[in-house]
């Protein structure tokens, strides 16, 4: 046999779940600094339009297109301002309100509904699976912006609406990526050797089944991220969604886009702030899988060292 | 003139491997040496270091983890450590050639076995397509594949198991190398199959006259094949010499613990009696027949597989019953259905005179509390994400009111006192014990519902002999104990002969023979039965070269 005995780890003493978290997070300093920029964020999301919502929508005309870097107008002025005069910096946090909201239901929508579809069609097979995997193959060859219009016009267009419509088109990868480990995973022995104990299918997906699948979930939804903050800026542009003037950073982005030549802050800065989110998120959600997997775990446990 | 070199010379060799763990002396200065015509074989368990000279030698060590920090490797007197990579490259092949354990693995599935044993010819030697073909043709032949003609062009899944050892050796032998390393050449393969592979290496290092590395775990193979063995033990040397001296006259400890853990050597135990009159598992005519599909469309043809074909038996209270069969004789199918994993196509099975395949939901619970197995793979059969508390105590979670659930940690605790781990290792994850140690944390899930009847599948196949010696002293302890029955199904006669009281042997789906261990093993009456005892290599090597003899002289007569 080709699997060489390793010495076993040593063991920790037994920590609070939260404390070892942390010192596991403190280990990788990368997904530290995420956490930190990602709970900023939040911040800003939850307490951004009270504080600054009067300052973010203000027009002031003699301030169109002012350039960054200048604060004589006051620190909101630090990245420009749009061409309306209205200071990017503060519009920026208020924005994460709404686009972190829209983009976190999608994806968290997405996510769960098609890894719950994913799980019984990998595991159930039979009818139930084919109904669940042509659903699937209809959703991804039908174009995501001609659902959306049908939406538009037989519903209101509201922000509830354009959740349901980033998170139906997204469902597919969900679906496909859950069903295709789900095969390969129901297949193994130690899942063989729960039904030999009498385990209900229930308790088969949920202990043996899908704490497999969800660190590979969690990757795919980080990256999707990115995606659906852009999708819906464009929905939001074809009028269901949000509308101004309440902001979005896909929304800014968007509008920026006129002005690319001659202000290019206009769309980079939001830009930019979709950008670190999903790299922030992407970099701690690799930590997560690290620390979910027992087999893994010890990368963030000892303290690093250098080989010969 | 005698050469003044050895053909293969490994000198102080040390290897060491950079773990998160910290370091590993996989190699502590290691000296062998191979002569031309010779067979060396490096004994070692798993973990021992005995496949990471021959890495070295091929220059397919993984490079890092993996660095060689001393030695020196002669082939012919020239040290191959010194060389450039494409020196090595020319040698690789030419002069020294390798077989592995898995050759489904080590063979590309998407080229044709003719393809890729001309590659190996023309990698290194200028040759026209035809040339090249023909000689493979005629490789092949010798290899012992009929009709190589036509079965040129098969893919590998299209050659069975010995087939494709036969067409990997087909391979390494096609520039006629000095030296072949063989790593576990035989260990995926049966017993019959391996008979007829050991001979034909036998008979081809007769003929070319190169030297042959055998590296295994298997005394028997080693007692079989080979001129002289080194042992191996933790990175070390423990001792080496002619085959007839380790064996007959060990002279270090691990040596005679080792050839001490060799299953199946003992007298015969008594067979015991079955406590009760009644059968405790009594199996009537089963039938799995498979639909065999073809097409896109996995349309059936209308033909069948009978993974079981008519098998009978019955399994007292407190008895032990071997089934013995190679692969593909229906034994882990049999395992399946009656763990009701597999639907039978016919056929009855009763448990405590229930029927088994007619049991409601409710009968069920109680039936799986009752009726319990051991896998094979112990490193599959846990689940990686659980810890050992959680995976011992899961029985109680899903059979609820057995156990309250305060109760839960030290009786699993208990348990795994009882299978020889210890109450801390509960807080840990499979992955950080050895293949041993999962078995017995396999065996304490087993245990938690208190059964009657455990199905050991192939339970200790995959570990090692003197691991293999204690799991088996194990499973003979709690079934003293507690009065258990074993459903013991193995591939390895050795093995099944110390702890069975009876032995069924299984062959394409039927049990063609029936009887105690003693009448089995001493006084076999179907020819399938001798073949397989026959197969088996016995460890000793008086025995072998006895058995090997007769063999020639059957031939010649």
């Amino acid at each position: 046999m080709a699997i060489a005995e390793r010495p076993a780890a040593p063991i920790p003493e037994p920590r609070g779940v939260l404390a070892s978290a942390l010192a596991m997070l403190w280990r990788d300093k990368l997904a530290c600094i995420a956490a930190v920029y990602l709970l900023l964020i939040a911040l800003c999301a939850i307490f951004g339009p009270a504080l600054l919502g009067n300052v973010g929508t203000g027009l002031n005309l003699q301030m169109r297109n002012a350039p960054p870097g200048s604060i004589e107008q006051g620190w909101t002025f630090i990245f420009g301002a749009d061409a309306l005069g209205r200071p990017i910096l503060p519009r920026i946090v208020i924005a994460a309100q709404n686009t972190l909201g829209v983009a976190t239901a999608a994806v968290l929508t997405s996510m769960i509904i098609g890894g719950l579809l994913g799980l019984i069609a990998g595991y159930s097979g039979g009818w139930l699976a084919v109904v669940i995997m042509r659903f699937a193959d209809i959703v991804m060859s039908f174009p995501s912006l001609l659902l959306a219009v049908v939406v538009l016009y037989v519903f209101e267009p509201r922000v509830a609406n354009l959740v349901l419509v980033l998170a139906i088109t997204r469902m597919p990868v969900y679906i496909r990526t859950t069903r295709a480990e789900v095969l390969e995973i129901r297949e193994r022995m130690y899942v063989s050797a729960a039904r030999v104990l009498g385990a209900s299918t229930g308790r088969i997906l949920a202990r043996h089944i899908a704490p497999l699948v969800v660190p590979t979930l969690i990757t795919v939804a980080t990256l999707d991220f990115a995606f659906v903050m852009l999708a819906e800026s464009a929905l939001s542009f074809l009028g269901i969604g949000i509308q101004p003037p309440e902001v979005t950073w896909g929304l800014m982005v968007a509008q920026g886009r006129n002005y690319l030549s001659s202000a290019w802050w206009l769309a980079f800065f939001p830009g930019l702030a979709i950008m670190l989110t999903t790299l922030a998120l992407n970099l701690l959600s690799g930590w997560v899988r690290l620390a979910t997997d027992p087999e893994q775990r010890w990368r963030l446990e000892i303290k690093k060292r250098r080989h010969a | 003139m005698p050469d003044p070199h050895h053909l293969l010379e490994v000198r102080g060799l040390a290897v060491e491997f950079h773990t998160a763990q910290g370091t590993v002396h996989a190699l502590a200065g290691v000296d062998y040496h191979l002569d031309r015509g010779e067979t060396l074989a490096i004994l070692g368990e798993s973990g021992s270091g005995k496949s990471v000279s021959a890495s070295a030698i091929m220059n397919i060590l993984d490079v890092p983890p993996g660095y060689i920090t001393g030695g020196e490797i002669l082939l012919e007197g020239k040290n191959l450590l010194e060389m450039s990579a494409a020196e090595r490259r020319r040698i690789n092949g030419e002069r020294i050639a390798m077989i592995f354990q898995d050759p489904l693995a080590h063979l590309n599935p998407v080229y044709s076995a003719g393809f890729q044993i001309e590659e190996a010819l023309r990698a290194h030697k200028s040759m026209s397509a035809r040339d090249a073909r023909s000689r493979a043709i005629t490789l092949l032949e010798h290899v012992g594949i009929p009709d190589p003609a036509r079965r040129i062009d098969d893919y590998p899944h299209q050659f069975s198991g010995g087939q494709r050892q036969r067409v990997m050796i087909a391979m390494a032998l096609a520039l006629r190398p000095d030296v072949l390393i063989a790593d576990e050449p035989t260990t995926a393969l049966d017993v019959t199959v391996q008979a007829q592979i050991l001979e034909l290496l036998k008979q081809l290092q007769a003929e070319t006259g190169m030297g042959l590395l055998l590296i295994t775990h298997d005394l028997g193979v080693v007692a079989d094949v080979a001129d002289r063995v080194v042992v191996m033990h933790r990175g070390r040397i423990g001792e080496g010499g002619s085959v007839r001296d380790v064996f007959k006259a060990p002279s270090q400890d691990y040596t005679r613990r080792l050839l001490a853990a060799i299953p199946g050597r003992g007298p015969h135990d008594p067979a015991r009696a079955p406590r009760a009159d009644a059968p405790l598992l009594e199996v009537r005519e089963l039938c799995k027949h498979f639909p065999v599909t073809a097409g896109l469309m996995r349309r059936e043809t209308g033909e069948v597989v009978r993974a079981l074909d008519g098998v009978s038996f019955e399994v007292g209270a407190g008895e032990t019953l071997g089934i013995v069969g190679e692969s593909g004789s229906g034994k882990s199918t049999l395992a399946r259905t009656l763990l009701r994993l597999e639907q039978p196509t016919s056929g009855e099975a009763r448990f405590h005179g229930d029927r088994i395949f007619a049991l409601d939901a409710e009968r069920l619970r109680a039936f799986r509390r009752a009726f319990q197995v051991v896998f094979q793979d112990p490193f599959a059969s846990l689940n990686p994400r659980m810890t050992v508390l959680d995976i011992v105590s899961e029985p109680w979670a899903i059979h609820k009111g057995v156990l309250p659930r305060a109760r839960w940690r030290d009786k699993a605790a208990e348990l795994l006192e009882r299978v020889g781990m210890e109450s801390s290792h509960l807080r840990r994850y499979p992955h950080q014990f050895s293949g041993g140690q999962r078995q017995r944390i396999a065996i304490a899930r087993a245990l938690a519902l208190e059964p009657e009847l455990i199905i050991c599948d192939e339970a200790v196949s995959a570990l090692d002999v003197s691991i293999q010696a204690q799991v088996i002293e194990l499973l003979k302890e709690l079934r003293d104990a507690l009065g258990l029955s074993y459903l013991f199904i193995a591939h390895d006669l050795a093995v099944v002969r110390d702890l069975a009281d009876r032995v069924a042997v299984m062959q394409r789906g039927k049990i063609v023979e029936l009887g105690t261990c003693e009448q089995i093993f001493e006084r076999p009456e179907h020819p399938y039965t001798r073949t397989l005892l026959a197969a088996s290599p016995e460890p000793d090597p008086d025995v072998q070269t006895e058995r090997r003899r007769r063999r020639a002289a059957s031939f010649a007569a």
